[in-house]
């Protein structure tokens, strides 16, 4: 779900497999035009059967809300208490639809700062975890230093997110840009929120990226990444016929292991319409409050 | 001809590690005994080093498990000199809301906890003006006079 899909297995995208089964995972890039066709069926369907109608992206925009892909982990009482709990907490902090590769601001309180707030921007490189523990991990270069906050997006002490850039990118994990040229990583802090139509798509960021020379962090050339720019060019002999030694090119095909990793979409229909109402009305909320804000901050100009 | 056989072949072993930056062990991000650090302060002892290429290995850590956390105190040996230090960023992998950096950052102190520079080049984890409060005692050495001169929190 959150894990990486395998992204080149048209297998299971022409498979019916996934119309019962969706993988909550954003797809990156993966949008083309036989999912549009996927997903025009699952909804056609949906309303045959007469369910509540919720939306298509819900399971990419509120993808926090679903059980973990690690079925051991899977507890469906713990789980309903915790969404009850992220609710609570939605309704204080206005928690915005971000993914991967998005800029976002986070404003978290701090007992020794001058204004007893301290704020990160920094580019979205990971995801992990599901429930009230959602943890997500911003990049930025500043002062020619990069540097990794992670922060638990249902944390007490988080005082505002914002997204900057609502994008997403190649992959769905982007640990690699602490290997990658700097400029890749580099935001600005003082960077204006762009704002995008709404109910418009989702734009999708396919930047390339270089690599800093050998030594890496990790080994980026066994994780099947779409967003380097030609990988073997910095290996050598040894690492790439280790590459091809590790590789298990079958996994795409272990129906086992998508069975496992994926939550059925009765299941997240059912979790989905738990929580639609509400999400609803938490959101309408915030967009008042927003406005208000707006007002407030225009309004002495117009006095003089 | 035998010699030379050999030296080929050896050429062929190396060929493959010499490039490939070979490792015995994984990369070690903590800050143990002989990690090199990267000062971050103006100091002018500091500042040659980094410029030499000769980064400080640090010879010592201040605390019981002999591995540097964000705050901690470390001796470091700076071009054939012992000079104390505090660790203001980690590469190693930090708790919720503590920045891990890129490198390992050092600000070279005295033993009154006065920094021997003026300026850090470098943003600095607001975490450290909590720990370094703390660990600050009435009549030991002041380490939040380092607090004064970061430019910038993160």
């Amino acid at each position: 779900m959150l894990r990486i899909l395998p992204k080149n297995s048209n297998y299971f995208v022409n498979s019916q497999f996934l119309f019962l089964r969706h993988s909550s995972s954003a797809p990156a890039a993966a949008t083309n035009e036989k999912n549009k066709e996927i997903a025009n069926y699952a909804d056609k369907k949906r309303i045959k059967k007469g369910s509540k109608k919720i939306p298509n992206d819900f399971r990419f925009k509120y993808q926090d809300f679903l059980p973990s892909p690690t079925a051991r982990y899977r507890n469906s009482l713990l789980e309903k208490l915790m969404r009850k709990d992220m609710l609570e907490r939605r309704s204080q902090v206005h928690i915005p639809e971000f993914y991967v590769g998005s800029i976002l601001k986070v404003t978290i309180s701090d007992p020794h700062s001058q204004g007893k707030t301290n704020s990160f921007v920094g580019i979205c490189t990971q995801r992990e975890y599901t429930g009230l523990c959602t943890r997500i991990t911003l990049r930025n270069v500043i002062d020619h230093q990069g540097i990794d906050v992670a922060y638990d997006i249902y944390d007490p002490l988080i005082q505002k997110i914002e997204v900057l850039k609502l994008e997403k990118r190649l992959d769905d994990r982007m640990l690699y840009l602490r290997d990658a040229l700097p400029e890749y990583s580099t935001v600005d802090v003082n960077m204006e929120p762009e704002l995008l139509a709404e109910g418009a798509p989702v734009p999708v960021n396919e930047t390339i990226v270089k690599m800093k020379p050998l030594p890496w962090m990790q080994k980026w050339e066994r994780k099947e990444l779409k967003g380097i720019e030609n990988l073997d060019q910095y290996l050598n002999l040894w690492r790439k016929q280790q590459r091809e030694k590790q590789a298990t090119p079958w996994e795409k095909y272990d129906l086992m292991k998508e069975y496992r990793r994926t939550i059925p979409e009765e299941q997240q229909n059912k979790i989905f319409s738990e929580i639609f109402d509400r999400i609803n009305k938490i959101n309408e909320e915030h967009k008042i409050k927003a406005k208000a804000a707006r007002r407030t901050i225009t309004k002495p100009q117009n006095i003089r | 001809m035998q010699t030379t056989s050999i030296l080929s072949n050896l050429r062929a072993v190396t060929s493959v590690f010499s490039k490939s930056h070979f490792h015995t062990t994984s990369i070690c991000n903590e800050v143990r005994l002989l990690t090199r650090l990267r000062v971050v302060d103006n100091s002018e002892i500091g500042k040659q080093a980094m410029m030499e290429g000769k980064p400080p290995k640090t010879i010592h850590v201040y605390n019981r498990q002999h591995v540097g956390y964000i705050g901690d105190k470390v001796m470091v040996a700076i071009k054939g000199q012992k000079k104390k230090g505090i660790l203001v960023g980690l590469k190693q992998m930090q708790k919720v809301r503590v920045p891990r950096f890129d490198s390992n950052n050092v600000v070279l102190i005295d033993d009154n906890g006065t920094p021997l520079g003026t300026r850090i080049f470098v943003p600095i984890p607001t975490i450290l003006r909590t720990i370094l409060k703390k660990k600050t005692l009435a009549k030991g050495a002041d380490y939040t006079k380092l607090l004064a001169i970061a430019s910038r929190f993160v």
